[in-house]
């Protein structure tokens, strides 16, 4: 009789670890703070008070009580425009990760394991696609279709689309080439079958990672995009948007700029590190 | 009358030369076959024909595969891949790759039965864990709730055993089942496959290239040289004097560990020379 104990290899433990939890946890609370806004958020993030503008945070001298951390040159409190600003880039975030992943992720599998034209289609136009400089593209396509959150996040989309497809497609063909898919086959699974319940499952670890990137870089994008005046209106709380503002007057009122800059690198960090965090524990095989 | 029953199979390179040349074999109900010759001589390609599972680049240009009195080549893809899953089974040759890392042992055995051949989910536990001790692993419930990383070398092996047993194939393809594992384990690993071979009166198709293995577990072998088989025997009278030369020349290559002293007896030029010639020219 063989026992399973005889190595170690069933003893390992690992630990959730410190920079899962911590991401999680900093991106639970945006989500709350964003789901919550409105209970939150001291003031109205729009409400504009011209003779209250540029007060400093409540620990600097000449703060006005309030304005917990301090108001932008129109008077809007910065601690509520930061609030709101969260719901846009969580939505931004999450919706276009969501479908570029989706997009990406399945045209990638369906190269990489289907292979034959399937794949010289899909790679060719992968190809193509990533010939377009990305930054101008997106402008261009704001500029044509106009400002606003949809168009942000069909920016996002358009552009990075390619990089799932061609991370999975590379995972997929390697994982389409193990004995266990040529058993699986074997045993009678057709190839839709083979490719949804043998690869996908392996693929995933992969796709996840991807997944808290790209949320990561739909922030960043956003922050572009408003800081070169080409996301939402103006008016409209923005992290990128604030960041653009606080630019002007970083000598006479550093905190418009300095706290958005703050939360959006926090958050930024988080998802990425949340991604790492999530495949070093749940990923079956470590590699 | 034989189970499986090959017939002039030839099979090349998509626009390139010939992998296996007019190959025919048999193997009839309960018997093993093996399948030898040296790296490259087309031995596993001719498992993965009758599996239906040859790389892109390779197809088939002329022949048949009767498997059960039907001929596999003949049938549409779908209707093959039934047919073929439904009574044969196949033990790769490398047990690292050939589990899906991501999913417990226990689906993975229970889930071909389940989803494909229509068992209960109860009733496919029950014969995993019979399988599980049949190939001696000493807590079956707990390693069917194991992942495949956790398990050594020697164990995936076993498991890959006890699944292509699974669904009662009456043909397994073993595709150098022992060569990636070392030794000690692979005296285990063949007694294993011979023995539970044998009480299932499993027709088994034993490609390797180790004559040794052969003489402890097969009835009849096929040689193959350069895509084609040059010697067609049993496996008694192969040993007491193999007809071809090529077959004579890699009988005389298999190291004798009774005489310390003994050199290696590379099959000689002039013998693979003359079994080129003969192979391309007919």
């Amino acid at each position: 009789m063989v026992s399973a104990d005889l190595d170690g290899r069933s003893q390992i433990r690992r630990r959730a670890g410190v920079r899962l939890w911590l991401s999680a946890g900093w991106l639970v609370f945006l989500v709350l703070i964003a789901l919550f806004a409105p209970w939150i958020a001291p003031k109205d993030p729009l409400e504009q008070d011209l003779f209250a503008g540029q007060m400093p945070p409540f620990w600097v001298q000449g703060a006005v009580p309030g304005y917990y951390l301090g108001t932008d040159s129109l008077g809007r409190d910065v601690l509520s425009r930061m609030i709101y600003g969260a719901r846009i880039a969580l939505i931004v975030a999450v919706v276009s990760g969501v479908l570029t992943c989706m997009i990406g992720a399945t045209l990638g599998l369906l190269a990489g394991f289907y292979r034959g034209w399937v794949d010289v289609l899909v790679s060719r136009f992968i190809d193509i696609w990533m010939a377009f400089p990305p930054v101008l593209f997106s402008i261009l396509l704001i500029a044509v279709i106009g400002p606003g959150l949809g168009s942000i996040i069909l920016a996002i989309v358009v552009i990075d689309w390619t990089r799932f497809a061609r991370v999975v497609r590379a995972e997929a063909m390697t994982q389409g080439a193990m004995d266990y898919v040529a058993s699986a086959r074997v045993a009678g699974r057709g190839r839709m079958g083979t490719m949804l319940r043998e690869i996908l499952p392996n693929v995933l670890p992969i796709i996840v990672v991807l997944l808290t990137l790209e949320m990561g870089i739909a922030v960043i994008v956003e922050a572009i995009l408003s800081f070169v005046n080409l996301s939402i209106s103006t008016d409209d709380p923005t992290w990128g948007g604030m960041i653009s503002e606080g630019r002007v007057s970083i000598h006479q009122a550093w905190w418009v700029l300095v706290f958005p800059l703050v939360v959006l690198f926090l958050t930024v960090l988080s998802f990425s590190q949340l991604g790492e965090g999530l495949k070093t524990r749940y990923d079956p095989v470590l590699r | 009358m034989s189970f499986l029953r090959i017939e002039n199979l030839t099979v090349r390179l998509k626009g390139g030369p010939p992998l296996l040349r007019a190959v025919s074999l048999q193997v009839a109900a309960g018997e093993v076959r093996g399948l030898v010759g040296e790296s490259g001589a087309g031995k596993s390609m001719i498992g993965k024909a009758v599996l239906g599972i040859l790389p892109r680049a390779v197809e088939v240009t002329s022949g048949r595969i009767v498997l059960d009195g039907v001929d596999l080549l003949a049938l549409p893809p779908a209707e093959r891949r039934v047919r073929v899953g439904a009574s044969c089974a196949l033990i790769p040759q490398d047990p690292l790759t050939a589990l899906n890392p991501s999913h417990r042992i226990g689906r993975q055995i229970t889930d071909r039965l389940v989803d494909i051949l229509g068992w209960n989910r109860g009733q496919a536990e029950a014969r995993a864990l019979d399988l599980l001790a049949e190939v001696q692993i000493a807590d079956p419930a707990g390693v069917l709730r194991q992942y495949p990383h956790e398990l050594s070398g020697g164990m995936r092996q076993r498991i890959l055993i006890a699944s292509a047993f699974a669904a009662e194939p009456k043909l397994i393809v073993a595709d150098e089942p022992t060569t990636a594992l070392d030794v000690t384990v692979q005296k285990q690993i063949l007694k294993l496959i011979a023995g539970l071979q044998a009480r299932h009166g499993t027709a088994l198709l034993f490609v390797t290239h180790d004559l040794g293995v052969v003489s402890k577990v097969c009835q009849s072998l096929s040689v193959l040289c350069a895509g084609k088989v040059v010697e067609d025997t049993d496996v008694r009278r192969f040993f007491a004097g193999p007809t071809h030369p090529y077959s004579a020349a890699l009988l005389a290559a298999t190291p004798r560990y009774t005489d310390p002293t003994a050199g290696l007896n590379p099959v000689p030029e002039a013998v693979l020379a003359a079994v080129r010639a003969e192979v391309e020219h007919g």
